[in-house]
């Protein structure tokens, strides 16, 4: 592909390892999992003291793989290539942007397909559930490798939204800002509910085997109702209307078939059968699981509180037709602040994109990220220059 | 050329702006919320000037980023909605200037600023001027002036108050007016000399108001 003049270009993701069965990582649930690998990419330079450091946290079916391509023929950029770059929003002619894929997923870190050094056989439905507070703690372990002190900023999108208000409740020291978007203190009932619809149609697929399916093919039909029913959910009704209507899929007259008479089936369809291909079911469970499991009030107390004396700025950004994760979500973090006194924005974005506006309607996102980054200098100077390449 | 140049040149004349008049009410340190901040230009003025702790809520997000290049926190909302992610008495000042002839529901966005601030500074245009009176009366058209440059088809000045109602305002919202401001030709006067004919003289009042009862402390 012609690679854009404002791409990060070829990027080689790498591999951090820790930890080992004597002294493993402990998890939240006071379960442990070692060795620990972490897959992540990195864009731009460091400067002299590491302090232009952003972490991007990824989505639910995100990886580590956020900007840029892997090889001269890849198609496909990483899934925040439109804000990640020199000159866009995540500038990388100024910052050194990491993406890390979080554990428990499929995409090179560790996770349910992993060995487990115990058995010597893939985790499967032996893996340890996982919160995001663990997936924070591992990302800490990297940026400590990568000689990170404090991150200039931690941002990310939906679940990447609940890591980046973990990190400056866990680590509140290492974080000068924070960015969450499209995200909330807690995932909401409806969440909940739609995140058991998922797992129910991987769990009750007789493929699944109990999480232990590796070597067969697995429950792909389960995970691909799973993403079907969460991809509706990602999207607002208008935008749903507008794309699709009532259209019929190959035939201008009603064809009384059970498959695919309407467009919106099709699509679904096809977006489920696409998903099993990139995606792990166990995964799928685990961080569904971890999302579910996300409240800060539970784990800190009221919010209030729980923000209070927590010195990062913060910038809360909503969508006006996110219906996952409402305004309304994003707002009750920005009152907890506003009260406590912290130093917050806030911004709803008018888009018609829905709770995946993050990803696709970034016109306006970029200039509110570019403007609190630039305004975020203010208190904390990027002092050096990045190294000449 | 501007057809309203003529009109605004008394703008251009000021020795001191409403900014100047905000900035000399408000004490060095003081936090202040701006309602209708727009791009925060009157904030980074205050914490510029006055080294206030200051935070901007406007209705347009684009305008907010002017703010948040400033390092100001900032907060979308429509006044109209109220403001309750605010809560009682957390600000010193709150600054209504500007705006309040734009809201649709005045009294609602009074009061909301009246519960966060201990004051307020509200700042509009009179529409109790001369001109305006003698517009009306004499042309027989919607009130035009220097201040309110607009059509009455395309004006954003959906209230239209004078210096007498908001008094009349205050006094029925339970609030005590602390100093009034009026620009008067191109001086800002301060009450209670320019008093009596400020309603009749003054293109734009500046109230600075708080509950009364109120210990302040």
């Amino acid at each position: 592909m012609l690679m854009e003049p404002n791409s990060v270009g070829l990027v080689e993701p790498r591999l951090y390892a820790f930890g080992s069965p004597e002294a493993p990582l402990v998890l939240d649930s006071g379960r442990t999992i070692g060795p620990v690998e972490l897959v992540y990419e990195t864009y731009g330079q460091p400067n002299a003291e590491r302090s232009n450091a952003i972490l991007i946290c990824h989505a639910l079916s995100g990886d580590a793989h956020a900007a840029g391509i892997h090889d001269p023929h890849d198609k496909r950029v990483g899934w925040w290539d439109n804000m990640i770059g020199p000159g866009k929003a995540f500038d990388t002619e100024r910052f050194w942007v990491i993406c890390a894929n979080v554990i428990g997923g499929c995409k090179g870190s560790t996770g349910p397909q992993s060995i487990n050094p115990a058995s010597g056989k893939p985790y499967g439905g032996d893996f340890p559930l996982i919160t995001i507070g663990d997936m924070v703690t591992a990302q800490k372990r990297l940026l400590d490798h990568l000689g990170i002190k404090r991150l200039f900023c931690v941002v990310g999108g939906s679940m990447g939204g609940f890591q980046a208000l973990e990190w400056s409740l866990r680590y509140p020291e290492q974080v000068h800002t924070v960015i969450c978007i499209a995200a909330g203190a807690h995932l909401s009932t409806q969440g909940i509910a739609f995140n058991a619809v998922g797992r129910h149609a991987i769990t009750t697929d007789p493929d699944w085997q109990g999480g232990h399916y590796y070597g067969t093919a697995g429950p792909v039909r389960g995970l691909a109702s799973a993403r079907m029913v969460a991809h509706i959910t990602y999207l607002s009704e208008l935008k749903l209307n507008r794309k699709f209507g009532r259209r019929l899929q190959s035939a201008d007259r009603l064809s009384y078939d059970i498959h695919n008479e309407f467009a919106v089936e099709s699509y679904l369809n096809h977006q489920g059968t696409r998903f099993t291909e990139r995606f792990d079911a166990n995964s799928y469970i685990y961080i569904t699981k971890a999302m579910d499991y996300f409240d800060i009030t539970r784990t800190y107390g009221p919010l209030k509180e729980a923000f209070a004396r927590k010195k990062s700025r913060f910038l809360v950004i909503s969508y006006s037709s996110d219906w996952l994760f409402p305004t309304a979500q994003s707002r009750e973090i920005v009152r907890a602040l506003i009260a406590g006194d912290r130093d917050v924005s806030f911004v709803d974005i008018d888009s018609p994109h829905g709770h995946d506006a993050f990803l696709i309607d970034i016109d306006q996102l970029t200039r509110t990220v570019s403007a609190f980054l630039d305004g975020s200098q203010r208190s904390q100077p990027l002092e050096s220059k990045p190294p000449a390449r | 050329m501007n057809p309203n140049r003529r009109r605004v040149n008394y703008v251009n004349t000021l020795t001191q702006t409403d900014w100047d008049m905000i900035a000399a009410i408000i004490p060095e340190g003081a936090s202040v919320l701006d309602l209708g901040c727009g791009d925060c230009s009157l904030l980074g003025e205050l914490v510029a000037r006055k080294n206030v702790q200051g935070r901007g809520v406007d209705i347009d997000g684009s305008r907010l980023m002017g703010g948040m290049a400033l390092g100001l926190p900032v907060y979308q909302g429509d006044l109209d909605d109220g403001l309750a992610d605010f809560a009682d008495n957390a600000y010193d000042y709150v600054i209504l200037n500007q705006t309040l002839q734009v809201v649709k529901h005045p009294q609602v966005v009074l009061r909301e600023m009246m519960r966060i601030g201990r004051f307020g500074i509200v700042g509009f245009p009179n529409f109790g001027h001369w001109s305006l009176r003698a517009g009306i009366f004499f042309g027989g058209r919607a009130p035009k002036s220097p201040a309110l440059p607009f059509e009455w088809y395309n004006t954003p000045n959906i209230r239209v108050l004078t210096i007498r109602d908001f008094r009349a305002f205050c006094a029925e919202e339970n609030l005590s007016i602390v100093s009034e401001y009026h620009l008067i030709m191109n001086k800002w006067r301060r009450q209670p000399a320019a008093r009596l004919g400020a309603n009749l003289l003054a293109h734009i009042g500046l109230f600075v108001i708080t509950r009364n009862g109120d210990g302040h402390s």
